[in-house]
């Protein structure tokens, strides 16, 4: 009976599988939900989902599963044509909102309802002309013409669930989906995976197996052996473009910029600026002054180092192709294209990463695309940056591959 | 305490939701872990207690640090111990059990009656912790290897696992629990919390603190929020100091006890200050 509302939170991306399946069966045997939708609900989120970024994905599903918007239309239609022959007698409604109510004519309504629920493909929260919430359609619930024409809700559950329509429908868990733009604490979690460890330095640590080897060779005689403790062993460089077409987003660089900064996990972090694109220098602070060279980089940073470098990739055609010198001089003889620096910079480090801000969907038919065949890029977003981290922490790329 | 699962119903002290007692039905009626997550300062580790409390059990704590690892949690063999007796002749060397000294999961799975576990911050541990605790907690039973017995738990413990949120935990893990997510006290629940804590507090002082610190908390700009337990320790400071009124302007007092970061207290001053309201 559950099981369509399953694959329900599949496609919205909640991974469920045979294991919360018969998890739920069991609490449901066992009389969990006391027989309510409430209670369902309840019970349901508490064993189907397993992280608050898809709660949001979660209270949906149910709202979208739950509410009949595709199973029971219609049941549903019949129920929002009675309560809106009911409407006109309403006593709470101003003046006003009659008179607006006496522009709508019922079998005019209905067409329309019925237009709009055919062209509907999925829930929908404010908004003028969308079946929802919290709109000003004429038609779904919580909307600005009063109670709005609720649609679901009251009739269709026989009076239970009416708590669980309403905190599904609140939607209080959106701030947690994993596909928005990411919060500075998202972006340390984030980040934190990419450590790894190492022993190195001061041997101040019990080695226990060690010192019962050494005893034993040494006939009994007790023989400590120590090791150093194990250390962080991650080493990063980040590139960042400033100004222009990245101005939108400086907001969320710098957030980024101070997470990396905070993150004691890194053995070392080496941060640089630059716009636009690389032109043989890369600079120390985002007024693009001091810096280094980029063959002085690449000497000074071994090739474990991973390369994470975020920009929007965007800018005019011909500043991938300007060549420029390693002091970062337009020089048309002896400089290399921008595109050029990049690629070196892309072929020294074993792990490299761009972020980009810019949705992926524009990724296509611009400087981007050029710029995508060199870097592996990924989305800024926490789903993106835990991509982009997983990338890094994978072995070597295969060398030559492009 | 029958061994069929009783309900949850939360307690006097602890104000539960009817999604947290679900979630704390499903883990006692499946047997599964239950794993706690939210924002700090919002009782995730009290919960525990309360349980503890409901059911009448014995509440074992086991608190996850940095280095902490999975076998901290079963038993630690005292090697060193043991070495230093061979080398002086202390106690029987023999008999190895003297050196086997269980952690907190192997103690809740040894004891005679069911108890409450919690495991406390399971992500300040490393990264494959919880995954190698999964056995464990699936089975309830694990083997000594030094004394090759089988530690079998008699009544399973109720596994209660709070989670700031700092690492992510492995899919497999998350598979095995039950999950809730305590929201942040909205603001009626903020002034029963408010109002445990400080019995008898004037009424206009305590509407303008909430006010203040929900403003504050839907400022969009601050790397930390403040939390209840920072809520809670503002109004204990303006209370001490006879403060009556209080504004969210660029001299607010004592904004230190409600933000803890220089950038934060800046950025406060920097929106909110001079009278001119700058909506964040």
């Amino acid at each position: 009976m559950f099981l369509p509302f399953l694959y329900e939170l599949r496609r919205r991306g909640v991974p469920v599988g045979a294991q919360e399946a018969v998890a739920l069966a069991g609490a449901l045997k066992a009389g969990l939900h006391d027989s309510s939708l409430d209670g369902f609900y309840h019970v349901a989120r508490a064993l189907l989902v397993h992280a608050e970024t898809h709660l949001d994905a979660f209270d949906q599903a149910f709202l979208a599963h739950f509410k009949g918007m595709e199973g029971a239309g219609q049941q549903l239609k019949d129920e929002l044509l009675e309560w809106l022959k009911e409407a006109r007698e309403r006593r709470e409604l101003t003046p006003e909102e009659r008179a607006l109510l006496e522009h709508f004519d019922v079998e005019e309504l209905e067409k329309l309802f019925q237009q709009r629920l055919e062209e509907q493909t999925e829930r929908h929260d404010g908004g003028k002309k969308w079946i929802g919430t919290g709109g000003a359609s004429p038609f779904g619930h919580s909307g600005n013409p009063r109670e709005g024409f609720r649609v679901g809700g009251e009739g269709a559950e026989g009076g239970g669930g009416r708590m669980a329509m309403k905190i599904a429908g609140a939607r209080r868990y959106q701030g947690y989906r994993g596909d928005v733009v990411l919060d500075t604490r998202q972006m340390a979690v984030a980040l934190r995976k990419l450590r790894a460890f190492a022993r190195e330095g001061v041997a101040d640590e019990l080695d226990v197996e060690g010192s019962i080897a050494a005893t034993a060779k040494n006939a009994g005689e007790l023989e400590v052996v120590t090791r150093p403790p194990r250390r962080p062993n991650t080493r990063v460089v980040l590139l960042m473009d400033v100004g222009g077409s990245m101005d939108p987003y400086a907001h969320l660089v710098s957030r980024l910029f101070s997470v990396a900064k905070q993150a004691t996990h890194f053995k070392e972090l080496r941060t640089y600026y630059f716009h636009n694109c690389v032109y043989g220098r890369v600079f120390d602070s985002p007024y693009l002054v001091g810096g280094i060279s980029v063959p002085d980089l690449l000497a000074q940073v071994g090739r474990h180092h991973k390369l994470v470098v975020v920009g929007d990739a965007l800018m005019a055609p011909y500043e991938l192709t300007m060549r420029t010198n390693s002091e970062g001089r337009y020089d048309p003889t002896e400089g290399k294209e921008g595109l050029v620096w990049l690629m070196e910079l892309a072929r020294h480090f074993e792990r490299s990463a761009w972020l980009n801000p810019e949705p992926p969907q524009t990724w296509r038919g611009n400087t981007i695309q050029a710029v995508k065949n060199v870097f592996d890029m990924f989305p800024l977003t926490l789903e993106g940056l835990g991509e982009a981290v997983a990338h890094l922490t994978k072995g070597r790329m295969v060398r030559g591959r492009r | 305490m029958t061994s069929s699962p009783s309900r949850f119903r939360g307690t006097d002290s602890y104000l539960s939701s009817e999604g947290l007692q679900a979630a704390v039905n499903c883990a006692l009626t499946l047997q599964r872990p239950l794993l706690v997550r939210g924002e700090p300062g919002t009782g995730k580790t009290l919960l525990a207690e309360a349980v503890a409390e409901s059911l009448g059990q014995r509440l074992l704590t086991w608190h996850v640090k940095s280095t902490t690892r999975a076998q901290d949690g079963l038993y630690v063999y005292d090697t060193v111990q043991r070495l230093y007796d061979s080398r002086f002749g202390e106690g029987d060397v023999r008999d190895i059990r003297r050196y086997i000294r269980m952690g907190p999961l192997g103690e809740s799975f040894a004891s005679k009656e069911r108890v409450v576990l919690l495991i406390d911050e399971v992500d300040k541990a490393d990264v494959e912790f919880p995954n190698d605790l999964l056995h464990e907690l699936d089975r309830m039973r694990f083997r000594i290897s030094e004394t090759n017995e089988d530690v079998v738990a008699a009544h399973r413990p109720v596994v209660i696992i709070t989670s700031n949120n700092e690492k992510e935990l492995p899919d497999a893990f998350l598979r095995r629990c039950v999950f809730h997510f305590i929201d942040f006290p909205d603001q009626e629940l903020m002034r029963r919390i408010v109002g445990v804590h400080h019995p008898g507090l004037d009424e206009s002082l305590t509407e303008q603190a909430l006010k203040v610190f929900y403003e504050l908390r839907n400022f969009t700009r601050l790397r930390k929020r403040p939390s209840t337990s920072e809520l809670v320790d503002w109004i204990a400071v303006l209370k001490a100091n006879g403060v009556t009124n209080v504004k969210l302007d660029d001299n607010l007092p004592f904004l230190g006890a409600l933000l803890k970061r220089e950038q934060d207290l800046m950025a406060v001053a920097e929106a909110f200050g001079r009278g001119r309201r700058t909506k964040a």
